[in-house]
């Protein structure tokens, strides 16, 4: 067992040796040598996180037409460094009547709601956090921790556009989590397993063939629950000027935002994990996990990419259309999508892998065609409704 | 004591002391955060009983869905989020009685009881606990009946609920 083939075993037996020729006790070794893996993770994430500014600027910049940052460094690389400063030796002022305590923890709920999701990323076959059986509800668990961050921030601020950004938000992350869990389990019933490892192992075939409408659904549940455009009427420049974290300054606005933009980059990631190979491609992830390191941050790059190319290409939609495409048509097509993945799953098991490719993503196009066609008539006959000439009534004169 | 015992007793005192948090504060939406404290301190202790399925859904259901739902009840219904009453009624002495009285009855029970010293089994190697209690869940010789029973009753309330809610034109 080589450094190059399993980085983290090797790293956690030296360190243990070290701290056992020290004289510590095994256990608080293993203690020590747990808290520092999760303190590294941590670092690397906040570093690739500075560079997650630049490249969010960067990218919006060429959407919009625009060069984006380019005055500092090559390609306006250490504009983030700078923006670090200046949310640094800005001025930490809280509203008066602000609840205090609850003011100056929401941020750091905020900013852990997306750390902890890292715990359950496989990087590469031997290097993930924790295996839970359960990683899947676990993304949803870590999910609600971000909506009670967003609640407490609204609240706190004692501020009427927070307070209305906030309840936007959680409406919104609320009930998308509905569609998103629902998606959540097509991966789950298709690897025979609730871990984001066995989900990756269980992809010999991607699961977007298999799944081409969950993987759709998923990433508009995605980002709903990211708040990000167009999906974006928490912050809703226009309307609530920044929303639930208008009365942030400094670093603690920054937390809010670099949160964010983690947290994007995050659910590109997930959304490769659950059907896009996470770390798998072609067997190249066997030559050597940095090589799957490199893969997986590659697909999660893509994710992040469409993300941002819808929140730079949408306008915002107003909130009852929003909850009414959640309830009345997202959340009830991931759930027939669920039944139909359930179902075909089990018809197909045991026939030739093209036929089994084949027959799920029919059934997902099928799936699809029938929901839009329901959703069209219906709105067809709306239009209708309101069209029809009114009968003109003749008032009587007295 | 072994390290389980010490974070077990943290996370008993930290529950503990968010539950009293809960009935003694006199700032309501607090009162729900603390709540959120007190429930995660449980979702823990059933991590710390190996039964992580459980711990998770107590955080998604009772931290995601109740405990917001309770903060946006009161933040949407009350004018003033500080409750000025008293806190206690004169049936104080009577609660307290009861719960030193129940304390009491628990703490002869367990006195008797051997499982006090004993270590849990470990799991063997292959074990899958979400496995098991999916199956459980679903095979006729286990729960079908009361998962399926318990299912038509949330159907039930949910139906009442639209019915309730619904707007007839």
């Amino acid at each position: 067992m080589s450094f190059w083939n399993d980085p983290l075993k090797v790293a956690a037996d030296w360190l243990m040796g070290i701290f056992t020729g020290w004289g510590m006790p095994e256990l608080l070794a293993q203690v020590l040598i747990g808290f520092l893996g999760i303190f590294i993770l941590v670092a690397l994430l906040m570093v690739l996180d500075i560079a997650l500014v630049w490249v969010e600027r960067k990218v919006v910049a060429r959407f919009q037409d625009r060069i984006g940052p380019n005055r500092l460094g090559p390609f306006g690389l250490i504009q983030p460094f700078a923006d670090i400063v200046k949310l640094i030796i800005k001025e930490d002022t809280t509203p008066g009547g602000a609840d205090k305590v609850v003011y100056n923890i929401a941020p750091m709920l905020s900013m852990m709601s997306v750390l902890i999701l890292w715990a359950v990323v496989p990087l590469a076959p031997t290097i993930l956090g924790v295996d839970l059986n359960i990683g899947v509800l676990y993304i949803i668990a870590a999910g609600a921790i971000g909506t009670l961050s967003i609640i407490m921030a609204g609240w706190s601020s004692n501020n009427k556009f927070a307070l209305i950004g906030a309840f936007r938000q959680v409406a919104v992350m609320v009930s998308f989590e509905i569609p998103m869990l629902a998606t959540l389990l097509i991966p789950t019933i298709l690897a025979g397993s609730m871990g984001t490892s066995a989900i990756v192992e269980g992809q010999t075939i991607w699961y977007f063939l298999l799944s081409p409408l969950g993987a759709l659904i998923f990433l508009i549940a995605a980002i709903a629950e990211l708040g990000r455009a167009p999906f974006d009427m928490a912050e809703g420049e226009s309307e609530l000027v920044s929303g639930y974290n208008i009365e942030y300054s400094g670093m603690k606005f920054g937390m809010f935002y670099a949160g964010e933009l983690l947290h994007a980059f995050t659910f590109g990631g997930f959304w490769a994990i659950m059907f896009f190979g996470g770390y798998r491609f072609f067997g190249l992830e066997k030559v050597s996990p940095f090589l799957a390191i490199a893969i997986i941050l590659f697909k999660a790059f893509i994710g992040y990419w469409i993300i941002m190319w819808v929140k730079y290409t949408l306008m915002r939609i107003r909130i009852d259309h929003m909850l009414s495409f959640n309830w009345k048509f997202l959340t009830p097509l991931a759930f027939v999508l669920l039944m139909v993945t359930a179902l075909m799953n089990t018809l197909l098991a045991g026939t030739p892998t093209w036929l089994y490719i084949a027959g799920m993503f029919l059934s997902n196009i099928l799936v699809g065609w029938g929901a839009l066609e329901i959703a069209r008539s219906y709105s067809r006959r709306e239009r209708e409704k309101v069209e029809r000439p009114k009968p003109v009534v003749e008032t009587a004169h007295h | 004591m072994t390290p389980d015992q010490i974070v077990f007793l943290i996370v008993a005192f930290v529950t503990l002391g968010s539950g009293l948090m809960v009935v003694t504060t006199r700032n309501l939406v607090h009162a729900a955060l603390w709540l959120v404290a007190t429930l995660f301190g449980v979702a823990v202790t059933y991590a710390l009983l190996n039964a992580n399925f459980l711990a998770i859904v107590q955080v998604v259901v009772y931290i995601g869905a109740i405990a917001i739902l309770f903060i946006f009840a009161v933040m949407l219904t009350r004018r003033d989020m500080r409750d000025q009453g008293p806190q206690v009624n004169k049936n104080w002495w009577f609660g307290a009685l009861l719960a030193v009285a129940t304390f009491g009855g628990l703490f002869f029970l367990l006195q008797g009881w051997n499982g006090m010293s004993k270590t849990a089994p470990t799991y063997p190697v292959s074990f899958d606990a979400i496995s098991e209690l999916g199956n459980a869940l679903t095979s006729p010789a286990g729960y079908v009946l009361p998962f399926e029973v318990a299912s038509v009753l949330l159907v039930t309330a949910l139906v009442g609920a639209v019915y309730i809610a619904f707007n007839r034109k």
